[in-house]
């Protein structure tokens, strides 16, 4: 129910009802984007990626954040790999 | 697919759930128990069993199913109404595909439609309006439902039916609310709770504040969390580490897509057409104190509640059905006595196993959930 999907705006199709096309996974279609406007004018919006649910853009995507999570991905990933020859180290 | 893949890569989940497992085996060493941590949003429940997370996990980490399924929690007698309002003459009914099978106390959506009521799939309240321009002779309901997440789909679409003065078009709303919910719970005497999984898309419009309660009034941890198998294995860890260091703060995951305040236009939306309901009544749960929404009465002339003579009556559950001890995390759906056997999802008796985030469907659909390995299972998109 509360599935959302990311997308790319790739074109303004209705300005007054602030509709666009947007890039699902290679497939187009038209949503709105009223939420993600954030009182810029509505063809600055080209080009963002944004979380799309139930026909509505809900969320600007945030790729310096999205970098952060997967960087911290990272270092736990390799944290955790040192921890464990730390531990294994000098076994049998 | 663009921030879905690098947040399924296989070669990661080693590690986190190593680092996971050594951190419950610190925690449940002290406490002397295992943890319970319960995941809100059916969003996460769905994937925890599609990508085989459930079973990954250190056999100490109990998952609790909660009631972040707005299909699941919808009690019969809203049902009943819907059905009564799609048999109306000159109605065309349309709703998410999701609710069509919700059984009513005589029939679902599914079977009124085969009965002949005209009703429709949309996957937007937007392909709704569009109905009701292109068919200014009939009335065109829209049956709108789910948490903060859908809410704004659904005010927009008030508001631009109010800007095109659509006099067709209605809404029957039972919007639900997700921060009575969770205190609601958190009251109820029989929950044993360590920590949560917080609903991410819900956030993204409500932003990360409302949690607060959570971590001050129970000192629990709810980190919210994004829905690849990254974003859910990489959450209960910072669960888990809150519980070994003795925090209980709310913390956000799912950065790239929720900020800390939400989304304003999104907030505002729903503060302009809806306004709380005194009580809302929950399948499982009973009725719940200001856990709904309803148009106000400056948007009346789009109220189907005002416009049709609904019913609106109490339906019990049928007896057999455990939905509302599952909802609640008392039994495990194998425990019910109808599950798999007289409710499955191609005849469901209960509401838990008609959504695919229902954790009885998850549970039927994805089977073998005890047995526990470590391989992520990716292939499904």
């Amino acid at each position: 129910m509360c599935l959302g999907i990311p997308g790319q705006i790739v074109a303004i199709t209705d300005a007054q009802r602030k509709l666009a096309s947007v890039d699902v996974g290679g497939v187009k279609r038209e949503i709105n984007i009223a939420c993600v406007l954030a009182e810029r004018p509505i063809e600055a919006c080209i080009g963002d990626w944004v979380l799309v649910h139930v026909g509505f853009a809900m969320s600007r995507i945030n790729a310096e954040e999205a970098a952060k999570t997967l960087k911290l991905l990272i270092e736990l990933g390799e944290a955790q790999q040192e921890f464990m020859a730390m531990r294994q180290s000098g076994r049998a | 697919m663009k921030y879905v893949d690098e947040f399924r890569e296989p070669e990661r989940v080693g590690a986190l759930l190593e680092a996971i497992a050594a951190l419950t085996g610190k925690v449940v060493a002290e406490r002397g128990r295992p943890l319970h941590i319960m995941e809100v949003c059916g969003g996460h429940t769905h994937a925890i069993f599609k990508y085989g997370i459930a079973k990954m996990l250190p056999a100490e980490i109990e998952l609790v199913h909660g009631p972040g399924c707005p299909v699941c929690v919808l009690p019969i007698g809203q049902v009943d109404d819907c059905v009564a309002i799609a048999e109306t003459p000159g109605v065309i009914f349309t709703t998410f595909g999701d609710a069509m099978r919700v059984p009513g106390s005589k029939k679902s959506l599914l079977q009124a439609k085969a009965e002949g009521a005209d009703i429709r799939m949309v996957y937007s309240p937007l392909d709704a309006l569009a109905l009701a321009r292109a068919n200014p002779e009939r009335e065109v309901v829209f049956f709108g439902l789910g948490f903060e997440t859908t809410m704004p789909a659904t005010a927009f679409t008030i508001l631009q039916a109010e800007a095109e003065q659509i006099r067709n078009f209605s809404l029957f709303c039972n919007h639900i609310t997700i921060i009575p919910t969770m205190q609601a719970l958190l009251e109820s005497p029989d929950l044993n709770l360590d920590g949560f999984i917080g609903p991410g898309h819900v956030s993204m419009i409500i932003g990360m504040r409302p949690y607060q309660f959570i971590a001050e009034k129970y000192r629990l941890p709810l980190v919210v969390a994004g829905f690849e198998p990254l974003d859910i294995l990489h959450s209960l860890w910072m669960v888990v580490k809150q519980l070994a260091e003795g925090r209980a703060e709310i913390e956000n995951q799912y950065g790239r897509v929720v900020p800390v305040d939400g989304n304003v236009a999104a907030l505002d939306a729903i503060g302009r057409v809806f306004e709380l309901r005194e009580f809302f009544e929950w399948r499982g749960l009973g009725s719940i104190d200001h856990s709904g929404v309803r148009m106000r009465k400056a948007y009346a002339h789009f109220d189907a509640e005002r416009k049709f003579a609904v019913p609106s009556q109490r339906v019990a559950d049928p007896q057999s059905c455990q939905c509302g001890d599952v909802l609640k995390g008392l039994i495990k759906p194998r425990q019910c006595k109808v599950f798999g056997t007289t409710c499955t999802p191609e005849m469901p008796l209960g509401a838990l196993m008609v959504s695919s985030e229902g954790a009885c469907a998850a549970y039927y659909q994805y089977g073998d959930f005890e047995s526990r390995n470590g391989n992520l299972v990716v292939d499904a998109a």
